[in-house]
């Protein structure tokens, strides 16, 4: 990974002097995961450009010894040697670390005065979103260039590359402009090398100080910035809103932490509407014991939980980890024996027969079906409508017809990429229709969400009572 | 004096019944296992520390029940030693010998009340009040005569001192137990008088009509399942063919409910003569009084079901769930002579059958008849073989333990049936339970014993099953993962075939053989010769013909066409080179590779692959050209003496350096894209095969890899060139000549981009001393690994590095793998039930959900 900077002006030698790096001279730093190089390719009173190299040791990548504890990431080939990431970040602050300061023992006018600077930066990761780039940094008053080439120029195909060269220029401080590169190179690769924890807060802040808080774009900053730690990055941006800097994590932060994390493909509020209209139908029902099948993280299984007309409740998923969540947000080990006597969690699956499945007044069965291989689906159909058939079924699936309102799908996709398939309204209604007639049921279709005049709308919903 | 003789079943719960101090823990000390013991006052003890405390007998007597009920649940004869001198005490035994279908026995002390109280005088730990005794007595001695009414099916009073100590207790083993008795046999469904289909097929089935009736000349044995009269037109004679030959040892028999109905109307009791017993009750009259006498004698001592063969075949009239088997009790009999019904009707107004067989899961074979049908229907190892004589159809005989089906045909139909014969349903009950998979698995293999899956592999192995794999039906095989060869010294190499080589000579084999590894993707693939031989073989109902599958059972095309396109010209190729004819088969199951590997693992190689390529190209680049211009710089001085931190460093060093990272990435992108083409049609695919592992009737793993490779070679490659040959070559691992040429023939491969070769030896399945080899040990190329290890891992001092790889978890995990992948064909190809395939599929998946490392 490469940064370099160039500044064009007047006795552009200082560079040196700002830098604190000489530059007659290449030098090295010793880092924790490999070694920095700081060397100027060229040197002139009008142009002086500082380059900054980092080269990481691959096999320490790849026997998981580096970085984080999701060791997994660096099992294979990767592009942490070469892409610029967090490992870029450290580098800039630990090599550049009074110049991000502000700070010159030589030259404090000029660590204090916009300089025509220039920054290119080899290999950031974007994943082919073009906007990225100049809505993080145009903002701050750089003019930005962007390069990118093909993923494999033998295969064309294949499309571009996912990764970019960056040039971002203006006249900016030099502290500025280490600081913003420091904050937003992460931003591009989302991911960190090393443990975060709340320290990585306050480092933002630091770092972020005078204009992060105003940046137009800061929220998509802070949560890409914080990758996968969903809950640092709420904390984050509550703190640029509010100015605090204390707080303990409440029960609500946990819980709007957590639904960040569903990768849902819709925002919240269609998932609201659907959860209330599927509890709607199951109460509807006169349902008392009710098993919620593919229960991913619980979120209607809490809802239900609540409900003192259901006596006996069954959340069962195929993912022990999905499992595992929900545990967390029904908090089983805390709850009071009367709720904890109802509720139980288990792990199955919708393609095998399975006895714990039986002598349910109503089963849920949401946004599971399109999760299936259509080749499975009459395993399902029979485990559910034949063996374990329960008085009632609340399906829910989406309506693919709807999904010409999303802007971030492109023709033919689907919401999520573990869907198998999204049934239009004709489609799930001869689906139904099978069903029933196979097994003996009588289905009402409704709609959730708003609707759409040519399209319906976004989520269908199956009610099925079982004949006689 | 002679011994009194007490005989039990072998099975069975008994009770002692006696006054406290009549000797009775004593009594079953002496005559029983002290484990086969549960004595109230061991429980009371347990409890509350105290042997004689009364105020905790409920709690001890649940505890006692507790460990009752679970030894009676595998099959354990059971004491309970306890007073038990009031009838509702034994009424809680005589409730659990019904719930657990065992015969319950009754070891009345019935000792002389006098002798009771001296001896309870004498003892200083107890000292009960002579009124407790006396009660006790009284109780016993009323209880004695009311035993066998109470249920007890064996009852034994002992009323001297004499009598206790000469006492014998024999155990005796049940009726149905012929475990020792190991065939072989030839089953035969219901008769209902069909006298002379039986004879033919008796014929057919080689028995010879002699002077104690039809005997077979190598000493095979006829079952009958019962049903043997009513309907058809010679019912009496039937019945005396099969008294014939069960009275000359040639046969055994089972009752079924027309025969109890008969056996009643014999004894003279009242029937209702429908379903065609009228018929057979108007044969009777004609045949006198002894004929009838005989016959009912002959039907009254039918065993209503037989375990034979050490457990492995279980024979009765409507069948018997697992866990009635080797059991007797009257609902184990009604079972057996009219299976269990739901309490709900079906369309015709009959009684909807409980489907015992869909959670059967026991190891025995269960051979029954009772429901008529078209065909015989096989599920979960159990056999119906009532193909419906009498209503025209065909009566059917299994031959164990060939498992083979011999039937003849009706003369004509005798009977009109009250509905249509059962047919083989479309999607027949095979539906697989999550019971048999979602906790600890002990799955027995034929080449490593038992192979165990931990409860959370076989979760995560349920969660991928579920998400991703394809219909089970088709999963009759996962391949296993396989080894690397050990990490070789020379300088330069990670992997050299010296290692594979030699893995194999210090383990005893000679001759290996070296087979290019094609760098695709593993696909299974198994083809039929049309949709109905898939169905009916395979048991998949969508129409389709075959499969492309992944390693991970995931079908590998998203879309049917090409799937469909392939299998067809594959199917094209195997008729055209007489593949079908010669292996006198309907399907086939190959191990292959296919290729192009950017076909399936697109995804990966786009993020992954090329994405770090393209990222290392880039920023490599931009490095090499920045270090160019500070080089070539004139005024750079290296001898500056203060530094704020950081150590000189030499540019030209440095750029030398990154020079050859540079070519390092170029030498990697040009490995990957080796593999990588694009597909615009069908004829872009090449499929290698290189195992044939399993066609009808036979898993070919008794063959040699070159056997292996030139049958490939005659039948399926050449033809088309989609389905591409594999080279090979064969070395003799103790020749030195023999080894360099296997050494060269690697290098070439390897040299022109080849991935590497695969060490096999030369028969498919090798041991040494018994022990399992690894079937195959893979042996990669230099440029080839750099995808796997990085651009760089040649440079410097990685490789050093590189070399400290531990290969023993990865080598155990192939063995394993293998071992399921094995089974699970010859389970599929003997026919065993589909959970007992899937098991096998489903241990690999578990398996492979270990944490090994992936660039092994």
């Amino acid at each position: 990974m490469l940064l370099t900077i160039t500044w064009e002006g007047k006795n552009t030698r200082d560079l040196g002097y700002l830098l604190r790096k000489n530059p007659d001279r290449a030098q090295s730093f010793k880092l924790n995961y490999g070694t920095a190089y700081v060397f100027y390719p060229e040197v002139s009173d009008e142009r002086t450009t500082a380059a900054l190299l980092v080269d990481i040791d691959p096999i320490d990548l790849a026997r998981g010894k580096l970085g984080s504890h999701e060791g997994g990431l660096f099992d294979y080939v990767n592009d942490r040697p070469y892409a610029a990431t967090s490992f870029l970040s450290v580098a800039i602050n630990r090599v550049f670390g009074s110049a991000m300061k502000g700070k010159s023992e030589n030259r404090q006018d000029l660590a204090s005065s916009p300089l025509r600077l220039t920054a290119t930066v080899t290999s950031l990761r974007d994943r082919g979103d073009e906007t990225l780039a100049h809505a993080l940094f145009e903002p701050l008053g750089y003019t930005v260039s962007v390069s990118r080439g093909m993923l494999d120029d033998k295969f064309p195909e294949w499309g571009p590359s996912p990764y970019i060269d960056l040039t971002v220029s203006g006249e900016v401080k030099l502290s500025d402009l280490l600081n913003h590169l420091y904050v937003l190179i992460p931003v591009f690769d989302r991911q960190k090398h090393y443990y975060m924890n709340e320290e990585e807060i306050r480092k933002l802040m630091e770092h972020g100080e005078g204009w992060l808080s105003s940046h137009p774009a800061k929220e998509r900053i802070v949560k890409r910035y914080f990758g996968a730690k969903k809950g640092l990055a709420r904390k984050a941006i509550d703190r640029l809103a509010t100015g605090a800097d204390e707080d303990d994590e409440t029960a609500e932060e946990k819980e709007a932490a957590e639904e960040a994390e569903e990768e849902k493909e819709e925002r919240t509020p269609l998932n609201t509407l659907r959860l209330e209209a599927v509890k709607k139908a199951v109460l509807e029902s006169g349902a008392g014991s009710v098993i919620d099948l593919g229960c991913g993280s619980g979120q209607l299984t809490a809802l239900l939980l609540r409900e003192p007309r259901i006596h006996r409740l069954t959340a069962c998923d195929v993912s022990a980890a999905a499992l595992e969540r929900a545990a967390h947000r029904l908090n089983v080990d805390r709850l009071p024996s009367a709720l904890k006597g109802k509720l139980s969690l288990i792990h199955g699956s919708l393609t095998y027969r399975d006895k714990r499945f039986d002598g349910y007044d109503c089963a849920c069965v949401v946004e599971v079906v399109e999760h299936i291989d259509p080749g499975r689906l009459p395993a399902f159909e029979r485990v559910v409508f034949e063996y374990a058939k329960p008085q009632t079924v609340v399906l829910t699936t989406p309506n693919r017809e709807f999904n010409v309102n999303y802007e971030t799908l492109s023709a033919d996709s689907l919401r999520h990429t573990d869907h198998r398939f999204e049934w239009t309204r004709e489609e799930f209604r001869k689906w139904t229709e099978h069903v029933c007639e196979k097994f003996g049921y009588a289905c009402v279709i409704s709609g959730i969400g708003n609707a759409d005049e040519a399209a319906g709308q976004p989520t269908q919903m199956g009610v099925f009572t079982k004949n006689g | 004096m002679d011994k009194y003789r007490i005989e039990i079943p072998e099975f069975c719960l008994v009770a002692m019944v006696g006054a406290t101090s009549s000797g009775k823990s004593s009594f079953a000390l002496k005559h029983f296992k002290p484990t086969e013991v549960l004595s109230s006052d061991f429980f009371r003890g347990m409890v509350a520390d105290d042997e004689n405390d009364q105020t905790v007998s409920t709690d001890a007597f649940d505890l006692l029940f507790y460990a009752a009920r679970k030894r009676l649940k595998g099959m354990k004869l059971t004491v309970i030693d306890a007073t038990n001198t009031q009838e509702r005490a034994r009424k809680e035994i005589l409730d659990l010998a019904r719930e657990q279908d065992v015969h319950a026995a009754a070891i009345v002390l019935n000792l002389p009340e006098a002798l009771l109280l001296e001896r309870n005088r004498s003892r200083p730990d107890r000292g009960y009040p002579d009124g407790v005794i006396r009660r006790h007595c009284r109780e016993v001695r009323q209880s004695v005569r009311g035993l066998k009414r109470e249920g007890f099916r064996f009852v034994y009073v002992i009323d001297s001192m004499e009598q206790l100590e000469n006492t014998q207790i024999v155990r005796t083993k049940l009726w149905n137990d012929k475990k020792d008795d190991h065939g072989p046999f030839d089953i035969i469904g219901d008769v209902h008088g069909c006298c002379d289909e039986l004879e033919e097929l008796l014929s057919v089935l080689g028995y010879v009509r002699g002077a104690g009736g039809y005997a077979h000349p190598a000493g095979r044995r006829a079952v009958f399942l019962g049903d043997l009269c009513d309907r058809g037109p010679r019912n009496a004679d039937t019945l005396e063919l099969v008294m014939e030959m069960v009275k000359g040892g040639n046969a055994l028999a089972v009752p079924g409910n027309h025969d109890v109905k008969l056996l009643k109307y014999l004894r003279g009791k009242n029937i209702q003569t429908t379903h065609g017993i009228d018929r057979t009750i108007a044969e009777m009259e004609a045949r006198g009084e002894d004929f009838r006498s005989r016959a009912a004698d002959f039907l009254d001592g039918l065993v209503s079901h037989y375990v034979f063969d050490g457990g492995g075949l279980v024979t009765a009239h409507a069948g018997l769930k697992q866990e009635y088997i080797g059991r007797g009790s009257m609902r184990v009999r009604d079972f057996c002579l009219y299976g269990e019904t739901t309490g709900e009707l079906d369309s015709y107004g009959l009684p909807v059958r409980l489907n015992w067989v869909e959670d059967y899961r026991g190891k025995g074979l269960v051979v029954y008849g009772h429901i008529a049908g078209k065909e015989v229907r096989i599920l979960n190892g159990t056999y119906c073989i009532d193909t419906g004589c009498v209503f025209g159809g065909s009566l059917t005989a299994l031959r164990y333990p060939e498992r083979e089906i011999v039937s003849v045909s009706a003369k004509k139909q005798y009977y009109e049936p009250a509905k249509p014969l059962e047919e083989k349903e479309a999607d027949p009950g095979d539906m697989l339970t999550v019971g048999d998979f979602n906790r600890r698995l002990r799955i027995e293999t034929r080449l490593l014993h038992t192979v165990d899956i931990a409860e959370g592999n076989a979760a995560a192995a349920l969660e991928i099953m579920s998400r991703y794999a394809a219909d089970p039906h088709w999963l009759i095989y996962l391949p296993p993962t396989m080894s690397p060869c050990a990490t070789s010294a020379l300088d330069g190499f990670l992997e050299h075939p010296l290692e594979a080589f030699e893995y194999f000579r210090l383990r005893g084999v000679k001759n290996v053989v070296c087979e290019k590894k094609h760098m695709g993707s593993r696909a299974v693939i198994i083809l039929c010769r049309d949709a109905g031989s898939a169905k009916k073989r395979f048991g998949v109902t969508d129409g389709s013909r075959g499969i492309i599958y992944s390693r991970t059972g995931r079908r590998f095309f998203d879309e049917g066409e090409t799937e469909t396109a392939l299998l067809d010209r594959l199917d094209a190729v195997l008729t055209r080179t007489g593949f079908w004819r010669d292996f006198a088969t309907d399907w086939v199951c190959l191990d292959t590779e296919l290729m192009p590997w950017s076909e399936k693992a697109q995804g990966l190689i786009r993020t992954q692959y090329a994405a770090t390529g393209s990222a290392g190209r880039g920023s490599l680049d931009a490095a090499v050209k920045a270090l160019e211009r500070t080089c070539a710089r004139k005024n750079l001085s290296f001898d500056v003496a203060d530094s704020v931190s950081g150590q000189n460093a030499d540019p030209g060093e440095l750029l030398a350096r990154f020079r050859a990272k540079k070519e390092d990435i170029g030498k990697y992108i040009d490995a990957y894209r080796e593999y990588c083409w694009t597909v615009k049609t069908v004829d872009d695919f090449r499929i290698a095969p290189f195992h044939i592992l399993a066609a009808e009737g036979k898993v070919f793993s008794d063959r040699e890899h070159v056997w292996h490779m030139e049958t490939i070679r005659r039948y399926i490659t050449g033809v088309d060139p989609v389905f591409m040959e594999t080279p090979y070559i064969c070395v003799d691992t103790g020749s030195g000549e023999s080894v360099l040429s296997g050494v060269r023939w690697w290098l070439e491969l390897t040299g022109s981009g080849g991935e590497g070769m695969v060490v096999k030896p030369e028969t498919f399945i090798a041991k040494e001393n018994g022990k399992l080899l690894q079937p195959a040990v893979k042996c990669r190329g230099s440029e080839y690994l750099r995808i796997i290890y990085g651009a760089e891992y040649l440079e410097g001092d990685h490789l050093r590095r590189l070399k400290k790889r531990g290969l023993n978890r990865k080598r155990t995990l192939a063995l394993k793998e293998f071992a399921l992948g094995m089974e699970s064909l010859e389970r599929f190809v003997n026919r065993e039930a589909l959970y007992k395939v899937h098991e096998c599929a489903f241990g690999v998946l578990a398996l492979e959900s270990e944490p090994v490392d992936p660039r092994l």
